[in-house]
């Protein structure tokens, strides 16, 4: 599994795609909280990273379907799908170690925004005048957001032997739970299922996540989608 | 036996790919699998290596189920796919690396092993390029080295030989022979002479049924009838030798028959005697074995 799982990170860094991929995901998230007057933690004059957090989901949505949509639709296009699935790893193995690999990327995608927590600590006044709980359950609640956005591209690229499908289908996918369901709890027709909707939704457990506070159902509903997710995966490649 | 397959069947949407294959390989013996394109040889490789899932029947290696511990199975399986599939961004040493950490050999084991097949395979010399940068022929030496890497008990080789240059046919038939000594390896190919070349005994299938399965000697010996061919200036009728054997003319000459009889020595010297009596001149008289290629005509076009 260990093998599989360097493979992939290695293919990742292998060629300029994977570098490309984690450059625009900087330069875009930096342009939002740094630049750009409407979203800029400069013009907004408080010392908070809000900006990071609500505009990297919209990021994750596209970059991490991005990374995982070769993962195994790319396998089963060149045959080398049939080089893992002879091999002694079970259909777990090779679906666990290509999700550690994805939700490694993830992290040293996102490990560089540590960098403006502390460029806060500095600009705020008096030093350090920052809610520190407030931005690690933020960061948190971003690793665990980045955790099931990976479980579903995996999913997506285990669906089709062609990228694209699969990028589109992630995307999709990602964008029907985390702004979806969001969404649509503001329907009229909908307003007798309102909270289950709510609940059900990535954006409000993730946003819950970002008032310091790591709550246990928040946890629990994160890890149950991405073992669905998993799960789901497993089935969809077994022999046929 | 090593190897043992027992009544696959194996079903597509509407066509059966496989019906009640069964076979089995020895240890040390080259088993070739024969068969024209489409016949089944590679879904039958592919549910022994437990890629697919047959709809009925198992394969058993060294008495282990595929379909029960398929992991247990691939550990004794050394496979070169079809098509041999590569990672082809990764270099040869890289390549073998990872697919023997996938078999769990690690380190210094797996540097000492990588290094005693590069040699072996033939690849020294590419051995520190790209896959992408290789061609077809060193392709198929890397594959073959990425079958032996966990030294496996049992080896399948889905058409190992396609799209290689003579040369290469000689050399990679020559590291076939090799590494079957001690070994159970079995390997699709619808080229006969290969057959001929390195197999013992032989199977062949097809529209997914196994329609002989024997010794290669046996095989040619009990279709092998001789057939006599005759030449002569004048115009022949296919009467005379009806005591002879069965007889036809070649290419629909009048001059020429064709007659296919079970002893050679005794069907020239009738022959003779017929040119004789009938006083004919006569150009040649040919004496031509049947091979594995007519063989293997005759077998999958009657059916």
């Amino acid at each position: 599994m260990r093998a599989l799982y360097w493979k992939e990170i290695n293919a990742f860094f292998g060629n300029l795609s994977g570098f490309l991929i984690l450059g625009v995901f900087l330069i875009s998230v930096g342009l939002m909280v740094w630049v750009f007057p409407d979203s800029s933690v400069l013009a907004y004059g408080f010392a908070d990273l809000e900006p990071l957090f609500v505009y990297t989901p919209y990021v994750f949505t596209f970059l991490i379907p991005a990374i995982t949509m070769k993962m195994i639709a790319e396998e089963k296009k060149t045959g080398t799908w049939e080089i893992l699935r002879t091999s002694p790893l079970g259909n777990l193995e090779i679906i666990l170690a290509k999700y550690l690999a994805a939700f490694t990327l993830v992290f040293i995608a996102v490990l560089p925004t540590l960098v403006y927590y502390f460029s806060i600590v500095q600009l705020g006044d008096p030093v350090g005048n920052i809610d520190h709980a407030g931005f690690f359950g933020s960061w948190i609640g971003l690793l665990f957001i980045g955790a099931v956005f990976s479980a579903i591209g995996i999913f997506a690229s285990a669906l089709t032997s062609h990228q694209i499908i699969a990028f589109i289908w992630g995307v999709f996918m990602i964008f029907l739970l985390y702004f979806g369901l969001t969404a649509l709890v503001q329907l009229q027709v909908m307003s007798s299922f309102a909270l289950l909707l709510e609940e059900l939704s990535l954006s409000y457990h993730y946003e819950s996540m970002s008032r310091g506070v790591i709550e246990a159902q928040n946890v629990a509903y994160f890890l149950s989608i991405i073992i669905l997710m998993l799960g789901l995966t497993v089935i969809l490649i077994r022999r046929k | 036996m090593s190897l043992i397959v027992q009544n696959l069947t194996k079903i597509y949407a509407a066509q059966k790919a496989l019906d009640q294959v069964s076979f089995e390989a020895e240890k040390g013996q080259v088993l070739g699998f024969l068969g024209p394109n489409g016949a089944g040889k590679s879904t039958t490789m592919k549910i022994a290596t437990g890629f697919l899932l047959p709809d009925e029947g198992d394969v058993l290696i060294n008495g282990i189920s595929v379909l029960k511990s398929p992991q247990a199975v691939s550990k004794l399986i050394g496979y070169l796919p079809e098509h041999n599939p590569l990672y082809l961004d990764m270099y040869v040493r890289e390549f073998l690396g990872f697919i023997a950490g996938l078999y769990g050999i690690k380190g210094q084991k797996a540097k000492s092993r990588i290094e005693e097949l590069i040699p072996l395979c033939g690849l020294e010399v590419e051995a520190h390029k790209k896959i992408n940068q290789l061609s077809k022929g060193y392709r198929q030496r890397v594959g073959l080295a990425k079958a032996l890497i966990h030294d496996p008990e049992v080896i399948i080789l889905d058409e190992p030989t396609t799209g290689l240059d003579p040369n290469q046919l000689v050399e990679i038939r020559a590291l076939i022979k090799k590494i079957s000594k001690e070994k159970t390896l079995i390997l699709s190919t619808h080229i006969m002479q290969e057959v001929e070349a390195i197999c013992e005994k032989v199977v062949i299938i097809n529209k997914g049924k196994i329609v002989a399965s024997d010794l290669l000697s046996n095989l040619k010996s009990e279709v092998g009838k001789v057939a006599l061919i005759l030449e002569t200036e004048e115009a022949l009728d296919l009467t005379w030798f009806g005591s002879i054997g069965q007889a036809e003319f070649v290419q629909d000459k009048q001059s020429t028959v064709s007659i296919l009889v079970e002893d050679g020595s005794v069907g020239r010297k009738a022959l003779l005697q017929i040119v004789q009596e009938k006083e004919l001149n006569l150009i040649s008289i040919q004496q031509k074995e049947k091979n594995l290629e007519s063989i293997f005509q005759q077998i999958t076009q009657s059916k």
